[in-house]
């Protein structure tokens, strides 16, 4: 009677469970369904940026797959208010809703990064300097570390905070010299900006030629965020 | 009178009626005009708020990344740019200080608070069919706006186009003030589609060949134009002059959602549904469309420089074919059926086929998204193939496209998507 009671008792209790262990498993393959049609949505995309994001080509195109949605989010309203350039993804992203936008930040987010290994020589010269600008920055230029803002293990500090790893030279370097000129911006204070142009280009070519020579580590995923103290003040993290 | 005399007296009426001439549209506008109360009720701001939608003010008013409605957009002309000008209560660099008066006399007079005319780029002569009323509500709307700051920009203009005195030639040769007379044989739907397209959605400057000083011919209105600058054209809005009742459905769902069965919509027409018509009511876009499929059909195109014949062009289409099943038949279809509401069909798809390949081949070049809508919030993109494909490629399987599955259009050559 005792035991039966209990059982009794417990009924609802598993039926609960098992309700919630369903829905789990309806909401993964749900997820796994939602993705497959995001990607058809979005092979305007893929043709650069690689299938969900994974960019492995010999080509200047970034790889965006696990980047932190708030990256990438902000990376498309750059582009669609003009403030990031590029003829193509200007044109893309104009007509797009902020809702459509984060989406698919998000769904480039969930994404599985690649790692393919840059060709370079292997002893760049360059990279021993790269090391220490990574590693400890340069205190005479007002250089931190990029792992004081990029994540102990440069994988990026979630939500706005890109990770580094698994891009290729000429797109980093890219970059970078885009903010020592200007023509790449981000939120006010631009703090990557004011350290690209403490930078000499020989240097900004070491810290990126010594970036992407590390591989990718086994979890890609952004430190948990935001972060707690940065060595600038950055707009991007308010 | 003495010969000298004759001669001067006749001088002197050539130049008075060519005063006159000039100053027509000036004399048919009052002096005082009656500046209604500013009504900042709810109800007033919302219709405003329509209106304004309608008009697309936002369109043109926001420079990129701008804020809304505070001017500072680039217009390209063929004449040289103009900068949109602050339409938010900002009395020093806005319109804080207008009246509806002076808001009315811009938009029905083309002609500034300050007395300056108007530079056309601001399509007062479809402006100028908006009613008092609705001015007004436009009105209310824009004052209830957070005031922003943002400065005029001086237009660069080339000369002669920069003269005041040319901009009075223009007026003279191309606006005049007026109302719009409704017809009283067509009904009141038809009626209210000529007053959204002809006045607030100005359609025509759009979508209406220009002369060489920026003027519209009446009647090749709605015929298609080439946009200045942007590397677009607008096609003819009732090409063949009928439009049955399906084809008009889709129109209205390609209005109101930028996509329909047939097409989705592209470049600068994106831009329209986007931050205009997919706010417009259903009534509103089922008018619009009961107006435009009574248009006149648009002229026949010229015969192409380069006819086409399929012998000439058999390597082409042997490469075009080729290069379609590789890498546009997954989505557009083996024989360009496309995927209704997700991937145009390209077999009778009017952006495919039109006599000028510009929006084709910037479509192919460099992709894009129709706009996401409240019908369709998450559009399916083109990929941009400026990347894959090489300009030869692009023109055969464009050709291909254009010469299959019952198009006939003219081929396109591989100059042509270079200059695109």
């Amino acid at each position: 009677m005792e035991a039966a009671g209990t059982l009794m008792h417990r009924t609802p209790l598993l039926v609960l469970l098992a309700l919630c262990a369903a829905a789990l498993t309806v909401s993964a393959s749900e997820q796994s369904q939602d993705d497959l049609e995001m990607a058809e949505r979005l092979v305007a995309c893929a043709s650069c940026h690689g299938e969900a994001g994974r960019s492995n080509s010999e080509t200047y195109f970034p790889s965006i797959a696990g980047k932190p949605a708030g990256y990438l989010y902000a990376q498309l309203e750059h582009y669609r208010a003009g403030r990031r350039r590029h003829q193509i993804m200007e044109g893309l992203l104009a007509n797009l809703s902020d809702e459509y936008l984060r989406e698919i930040a998000e769904y480039y987010a969930r994404q599985q990064p690649k790692w393919t290994p840059p060709s370079l020589p292997e002893a760049d010269a360059r990279l021993e300097r790269g090391r220490k600008l990574v590693d400890d920055g340069d205190p005479e230029l007002g250089v931190p570390s990029c792992r004081a803002c990029h994540g102990e293990r440069l994988t990026g500090i979630a939500p706005t905070i890109p990770g580094l790893l698994g891009l290729r030279p000429e797109y980093l370097s890219g970059q970078l010299g885009a903010w020592r000129t200007g023509a790449r911006r981000a939120a006010s204070p631009d703090c990557m900006a004011e350290i690209a142009q403490r930078l000499s280009p020989a240097d900004l070519g070491a810290a990126t030629a010594y970036i992407a020579s590390l591989p990718l580590p086994e979890d890609h995923h952004p430190a948990e965020g935001p972060p707690t103290s940065l060595p600038l003040e950055c707009g991007v993290v308010e | 009178m003495s010969k000298p005399l004759r001669i001067l007296a006749a001088a002197a009426a050539l130049i008075a009626a060519f005063a006159s001439w000039l100053a027509w549209p000036d004399l048919l506008e009052p002096a005082d005009i009656e500046a209604t109360p500013l009504d900042l009720s709810a109800e007033r701001i919302a219709r405003g708020e329509y209106l304004a939608r309608a008009g697309n003010c936002i369109g043109c008013h926001t420079a990129p990344g701008g804020a809304p409605f505070a001017g500072g957009r680039a217009i390209r002309t063929p004449f040289g740019d103009v900068y949109s000008t602050n339409i938010t209560p900002d009395p020093e660099t806005g319109i804080g200080g207008w009246t509806t008066a002076d808001f009315w006399r811009a938009m029905h007079h083309g002609r500034s608070k300050d007395g300056r005319r108007l530079y056309p780029a601001f399509p007062y002569p479809s402006y100028t069919y908006v009613t008092r009323e609705d001015s007004d509500a436009i009105f209310a709307y824009l004052m209830s706006l957070p005031p922003v700051s943002s400065p005029r920009i001086e237009p660069a203009l080339r000369f002669p186009y920069n003269s005041r005195f040319a901009l009075q030639v223009w007026r003279a040769l191309y606006f005049r003030p007026a109302e719009l007379e409704p017809d009283a044989e067509r009904g009141e739907t038809w009626n209210r589609g000529a007053y959204l397209v002809e006045g607030l959605g100005h359609c025509k400057a759009c979508h209406s060949p220009r002369g060489r000083l920026g003027g519209i011919d009446p009647d090749a209105a709605y015929a298609g134009g080439r946009l200045p600058g942007a590397g677009w054209e607008a096609p003819p809005l009732n090409p063949a002059g009928t439009m049955t009742d399906a084809e008009a459905a889709d129109l209205a769902r390609l209005l109101s959602t930028g996509i329909s069965k047939r097409t989705a919509v592209s470049g600068p027409m994106a831009d329209v549904v986007f931050t205009s018509l997919q706010h417009l009511s259903d009534d509103d876009i089922g008018a619009i469309v009961a107006y435009v499929r009574t248009l006149p059909a648009a002229p026949p195109a010229p015969a192409s420089r380069r006819p086409f014949s399929p012998d000439r062009y058999r390597d082409v289409l042997a490469a075009g074919a080729t290069i379609y099943r590789e890498r546009c038949a997954d989505c557009h279809g083996r024989n360009g059926e496309g995927k209704p509401y997700v991937y145009p069909p390209l077999a009778g798809n009017r952006l495919v086929t039109a006599p000028e390949p510009t929006n084709l081949i910037r479509n192919v070049m460099l992709g894009g998204f129709p706009p996401s809508t409240h019908g369709n919030p998450r559009p399916y993109g083109m990929p941009p193939f400026a990347h894959q494909l090489g300009a030869a490629d692009a023109a055969a399987v464009l050709t291909y496209i254009r010469t299959s599955w019952g198009n006939d259009a003219p081929p396109v050559t591989a100059d042509d998507v270079e200059r695109r």
